[in-house]
């Protein structure tokens, strides 16, 4: 496994738990969840749009719903509800066919007026003066935050029980290719001959699949998140506004926690561009005109894979027995244990996973592509 | 309690002048040059707030913005700031604050203070005005370059602040800093700003400053400097040293203590006991002696002396030195000094620990960024003044300015810094945990934290960061972070700086949301835009949506009337008489050069280069996905010219679009994109009745339809201006749109009204717009396509040309986009014609199904229509032109409903109103 995020110690998890594959090495450049794991406004919901993408969400949900208890680690899960606002008729139109879909597909899912937004979020500005004014949202009651570091954590002790070998400051530097089938790695800290090789490694998939010679059609850029210092309870839920780009929600110890826009640049840099921090807090301000005077105290990057229909790629590549789990682009810590648990039984069975299926790399030579610009919690 | 008290005399303040404030509901008195903190030790106020777990007391631990004890609330007009340091607070008349249990309120309704931004570009930046800062401005200043000296605190100086007794060319330091400062003001290229904090450094120069104004009029104002150079003088944090109990409230870093007394006039404490690793903590316990404290204990760990433990409830009442409990109300603390690096590592400028100082340094060359003084790790008061001035010289010599050697600087007479001692933490005894050795204070970390940390085995700095919390509160672990880091070391048997230290990230200091977001409030949040019709359309009582940036007349009630009637009213109007429309807000891209045509061809589905001069074409534009992006009319105005119509939403996107193919794949092409978008207002006059109002308006040009045909376009004067008239329609009817310069918008629509008041003429808006092009199956981009829709998909696949190569192309014969299923347009025609389909609801195949249900559509418009004297929608429906006649489902929330799919076309499928 290439990759100790929080998809790659999952998957490790799953493929040992699920499949009894317990001669596993999980590699790791740096250190051990420090990717988007670590670099994540760590909001949970599977309110997407295309069926595809429900379903491997809301198989990801129910799995959070169970998994504190299954890894006995405190997660700090809350379900708190997350809420998209829409500030234009336009968004509306999506909000309410994405409301429509998800209760097709039983995914609780509600359709907000402003009246109900303040309700369930009551320092929301619902003001119809302002500059674009919240004309209602979808809201997934389900949804919520859990503490990130606390998910990759739970994942590694609980591979570890089981045998997992997690190696840390260990930096793959070739993939060794036989006969078009994988056969091992080269490390920063010496050979490792592996009969699969799963590369996990978000933010730099386009690298490491450059080193087994294949390119995937993944751009990465930086995406900037935020906090606050800690501060009283005042937002109980999490707000996302793809139109005006602020998501936020406050976390446990009280510090508000938000994501800012996309850098338009490509970059493998863990940072971004001030300008947009500065947008986001104006941004956040229209919306919450209470925040005024709470500080940003420490920003940061991760670096987001984004495939150009905004959706995961996950399975085979053109290399046997190599796997690739990648694309999460703005989105991948909700998947966190849903992208596991299907990447483990790909690479235990060899084919994709039922619900990995739609995304498979092949995808973008069938046309057979899932759109979800629209659903992303930040625009392309 | 604190026995610390203001002195009669000494200190930088200005006792002439009395400044009252409330702390904790009681009155005080200050005076201008005190912070709220050396304010509060003045009035003999020690213990400020709590800690946040705990709830144990918390005192003022250091005199700057690290300072991890003391955080306070402070009133404002309609609100109150929450986690500001006490230390940092500068004391005005009628300040009102009050201390903090290590968490904040949020109480503003609304803010109403100002914040604004400003942009400058500068040769050589030097961030901090201390010693090192003023040498290295002095000499980058006198080679006309262009400098900005920024310093965080009200004064220049720095460190010299808060000292005495060093001497600069022969006269106290303060008065060479005033000289100084004087020089570096007159000279015209010399910017100084105080109160002014370097918040972030970026790539290439760039560095974002926050500055507190005192003109009453902005509260703050973030400054985006881009700089040829940038010199970090940003000096050193004082560390402590880590043992059990020091957190009580009486225990304060040495460099602290003495810069209250040397700056405020306020003695900290009256029996002192002080725990140094070096010769300037020595000092500092010297000069408060000097002022009138009796020092009880030295403990110099560099002689093996511990400080082990202390006592007092909740003030310090005694300090254990080596085991021995000695009486004291003062516990001075210090453990030498760490260089600021953190701006230097924002743009990943790399630091190693210096065994000489024992501490992190800033190591090799990073772009335009070079430190000095403190910063760079030197310590001598000589070492900062030549430092700076080399540092200064070399900056501005290579941002072209003088030969990059350093000017002399004057002699210095200062005590030397003598031995660095090093001590992290004083070992806990056995038995002791580790759980009154606070790390952090104001996260209220512990060394039994750390040691939890490393045993589950989080070995990694940035581990034991995340699990044990230290450095991740509001001081972002300006004393307690290297400290860490050490603690960590031992404890793995690392060196210090194989260890590191966790990333350092902007902001410096925390910065307010509402100074970040600057003036980019309410309504200049985003620019609203207004075509120049607007005033016209706000006068006829129009409701306006938001398209984008702009606002668009979305429909014309009259007095009493519903959205519903106004909507069929403008419907009927123009579908019998005639309607007027601001199409002013569509984009419109002039492309100039000899290859516009061959651009046209590659980036629409269909054929444009050879269209007639005067003629007009509809065309689709997809991406590379083969999926449509964006659509318009687009005219050919000459051989080499064109004007390109875009959708109002997408106008930026397509121009972007353009720019990126002819930048970085055609750049052979000989062609020029220019968005001409404001430059015209579009008047639509639209219906059977158009043509006699525009012979009215135009009565120089023949409107025949075989004069003047469908798809074409005719210079002319319209109502005596100057105009371009278009002959295309978005609603079936025979319409013109008449395109003017923009200043010439509301003349022609004021001509347009009343030449039109006869025939009937109705202003109609967005809404209208919408239904009547539904009515006849035309899509907007954006509402009936997602980014999942085809050409074909909207059938509209004659449109995408087979005989020649464009964007998107390739993708159209993807198997995936072959497949008979797909989701393609169609109309609905709901079961009960008075039932107005919610947009965006799902589509079915059956009446009964239960969740998950598969789905094979959604509606994408939905309307009234007074022409069909029903509802009716469009939907994206699999295989939906198969299933034109059958009946599908839609499952609403209460219930299920019915509807018919038909063709996309509902009305006048022959196209017979086009030419009226």
């Amino acid at each position: 496994m290439v990759g100790a995020g929080g998809h790659g110690l999952a998957t490790a998890y799953y493929l040992a738990k699920n499949h009894g594959i317990r001669d596993v090495a999980v590699v790791e450049r740096g250190w051990l969840g420090g990717g988007n794991m670590a670099r994540n406004t760590t909001i949970i919901r599977s309110n997407y749009l295309w069926d595809a993408s429900a379903a491997i969400y809301e198989h990801s949900l129910k799995l959070w719903e169970t998994l504190a208890e299954e890894l006995d680690y405190d997660l700090l899960f809350s379900q708190r509800g997350v809420m998209s606002l829409a500030h234009s008729l336009h968004d509306v139109r999506e909000g309410q066919r994405r409301a429509s879909a998800n209760r097709l597909n039983g995914i609780d899912a509600l359709w907000l007026d402003p009246e109900a937004c303040r309700e369930v979020c009551p320092i929301l500005n619902i003001d119809p003066e302002v500059r674009y004014p919240v004309l209602g949202a979808t809201f997934q009651p389900r949804g919520g935050i859990a503490r990130h570091e606390h998910v990759a954590w739970g994942y590694a002790r609980a591979a570890d029980a089981l045998g997992v070998d997690l190696i840390e400051g260990c930096e793959v530097q070739g993939i060794d290719v036989t006969d078009g089938r994988v056969t091992g790695l080269r490390t920063s800290r010496g050979p490792i001959r592996a009969g699969k090789v799963a590369l996990v490694a978000a933010g730099h998939s386009s690298l490491l699949a450059e080193m087994a010679g294949f390119t995937l059609p993944i751009t990465s850029h930086p995406l900037q998140a935020l906090v606050s210092e800690l501060l009283q309870p005042v937002h109980p839920t999490v707000v996302m506004s793809n139109a005006v780009h602020v998501y936020v929600s406050q976390a446990h110890k009280g510090e508000l926690v938000m994501g800012a826009g996309i850098d338009s640049y490509n970059s493998y840099a863990q940072r971004g561009s001030f300008h947009v921090i500065e947008h986001q807090m104006a941004a956040a301000l229209e919306l919450f005109p209470i925040f005024a005077r709470a500080h940003v105290l420490r920003t940061w990057g991760g670096i987001v894979d984004t495939a150009p229909d905004a959706s995961p790629i996950i399975g085979v590549t053109p290399v046997e027995n190599l796997f690739i789990n990648c694309g999460w682009g703005t989105g991948g810590f909700k998947a966190t244990p849903g992208s596991g648990w299907v990447m483990a039984e790909t690479v235990a069975t060899g084919r994709p996973h039922e619900l990995a299926r739609p995304f498979a790399l092949e995808r973008f030579v069938t046309g057979d592509l899932v759109d979800e610009h629209g659903a992303a919690g930040v625009a392309h | 309690m604190t026995r610390a008290r203001r002195l009669p005399g000494g200190g930088r303040i200005d006792r002439t002048r009395t400044l009252g404030f409330h702390f904790d509901g009681a009155p005080y008195a200050g005076h201008p040059g005190d912070t709220l903190a050396s304010a509060l030790l003045a009035n003999g106020v020690g213990i400020v707030g709590r800690g946040v777990y705990s709830g144990r007391p918390r005192g003022i631990v250091a005199a700057g913005v690290e300072d991890p004890g003391a955080l306070v609330q402070v009133e404002l007009p309609g609100g109150s700031e929450p986690m500001l340091r006490a230390a940092a607070v500068e004391l005005f008349d009628g300040l009102v604050a009050d201390g903090l249990p290590g968490k904040g309120r949020l109480t503003i309704e609304r803010e109403s203070a100002r914040f604004d931004k400003r942009y400058r570009h500068v040769d050589v930046l030097v961030i901090g005005g201390g010693a090192a800062g003023i040498a290295a401005a002095e000499a980058a200043a006198r080679t006309g370059a262009r400098v900005l000296l920024a310093d965080q605190d009200l004064a220049l100086g720095g460190a010299l602040l808060g000292s005495e007794g060093e001497r600069i060319g022969g006269a106290p330091a303060l008065e060479w800093v005033a000289a100084a400062e004087a020089r570096l003001r007159a000279v015209p290229e010399v910017t100084i700003l105080l109160r002014t904090t370097a918040i972030g450094l970026y790539d290439h120069g760039s560095a974002v400053l926050v500055e507190r104004c005192t003109d009453g009029v902005t509260e703050a104002r973030v400054h985006h400097i881009r700089a040829g150079r940038i010199v970090l003088a940003t000096g050193a944090i004082e560390r402590p040293i880590v043992f059990s109990g020091n957190d009580r409230p009486g225990v304060m870093l040495a460099g602290a203590a003495r810069s209250y007394l040397h700056r405020h006039g306020v003695l900290a404490g009256e029996r002192i006991v002080i725990f140094t690793t070096h010769d300037a903590g020595l000092r500092a316990a010297r000069d408060l002696e000097a002022a009138g404290a009796t020092v009880v204990a030295v403990a110099d760990a560099r002689a093996g002396d511990r400080v082990t433990g202390t006592e007092g409830d909740p003030w310090l009442s005694a300090v254990h030195v080596n085991g021995t409990a000695v009486r004291a109300d003062l516990l001075l603390v210090t453990g030498g000094w760490n260089p600021a690096v953190h701006l230097w590592s924002h743009p990943r400028g790399t630091i190693r620990f210096d065994e000489t100082i024992g501490a992190f340094v800033p190591d090799v060359p990073n772009g335009p960024y070079a430190a000095a003084g403190a910063a760079a790790g030197t310590f001598d008061l000589a070492g900062c003044l030549a430092g700076g001035a080399a540092a200064g010289a070399a900056a501005a010599g290579l941002a072209g300015f003088g030969d990059g050697q350093a000017p002399p600087v004057p002699a210095v007479e200062a005590p030397a810094v003598g031995p660095l001692g090093r001590l992290w933490l004083v070992e806990p005894e056995p038995g002791d945990d580790g759980t009154a050795h606070i790390v952090d204070l104001e996260r209220e970390a512990t060394l039994a934290d750390i040691r939890s940390a490393l045993g589950a085995g989080l070995a990694s700095i940035e581990h034991v960061k995340r699990y044990t919390t230290i450095g991740t509160a509001s001081d972002q672990g300006k004393t307690s972070g290297i400290v860490t880091s050490a603690i960590a070391a031992a404890l793995l048997g690392q060196e210090v700086g194989a260890v590191g230290v966790p990333t350092f990230r902007a902001p410096y200091v925390p910065v307010s949301f509402a100074a970040l977001g600057g003036r980019e409030r309410g309504p200049l949040f985003d620019p609203v835009r207004t075509t120049p019709i607007h005033a016209r359309e706000v006068a006829a009582g129009a409701l306006f949506e938001n398209v984008g940036q702009w606002k668009r007349a979305w429909f014309y009630p009259r007095p009493g009337e519903s959205m519903e009637a106004a909507v069929l009213r403008e419907c009927a109007a123009v579908r019998t008489g005639v309607g007027i429309f601001d199409g002013s807000t569509l984009g419109k891209i002039d492309l100039q050069g000899p290859d516009a045509g061959i651009l046209l061809d590659r980036v629409y589905t269909n054929t444009f280069s050879t269209l007639a001069v005067g003629s007009c074409r509809y065309g689709l534009m997809t991406k590379a996905d083969g999926m449509v992006f964006d659509d318009g009319v687009t005219s050919r105005i000459a051989d080499d010219r064109w004007l390109m119509t875009t959708t109002t939403g997408n106008a930026a996107a397509v121009l972007d679009h353009l720019e990126e193919w002819l930048q970085t794949e055609w750049p052979e092409l000989r062609v020029r994109a220019t968005s001409v978008t404001e430059e015209w207002a579009v008047v639509a006059l639209v219906g059977p009745r158009s043509r006699e109002l525009l012979r009215r308006l135009a009565p120089g040009i023949e409107v025949s339809n075989d004069a003047f045909p469908f798809m074409t376009w005719r210079d002319a004067e319209v109502a005596g201006l100057p105009a371009r008239v278009f002959r295309i329609s978005f609603s079936g009817e025979l319409a013109y749109e008449v395109n003017v310069a923009g200043w010439h918008g509301a003349a022609l629509w004021d001509a347009a009204m009343s030449a039109g008041a006869d025939l009937g003429i109705t202003p109609y808006g967005t809404e209208t717009m919408h239904v009547l092009r539904a009515e006849k199956g035309y899509p907007i981009i954006g509402q009936e396509t997602d980014g999942s829709v085809s050409p074909d998909d909207l059938g509209l696949g004659r449109m995408a040309s087979r005989k020649k190569w464009c964007i998107g192309s390739r993708s159209w014969h993807r198997p995936d986009l072959l497949r008979a299923d797909r989701k393609q347009l169609v109309s609905l025609l709901p079961e009960d014609p008075e039932l107005v389909l919610p947009e965006g609801a799902q589509i079915v195949a059956a009446p009964d199904l239960a969740p998950p249900m598969p789905m094979i559509g959604h509606v994408t418009s939905s309307y009234r229509s007074a022409a069909l004297g029903r509802s009716f929608a469009l939907a994206l429906v699999r295989g939906g032109r198969a299933r034109i006649g059958e009946t599908v489902w839609l499952p609403l929330p209460d219930r299920t409903v019915a509807a018919t799919v038909g063709s996309s076309v509902l009305f006048d499928p022959e196209g017979t109103r086009r030419d009226g």
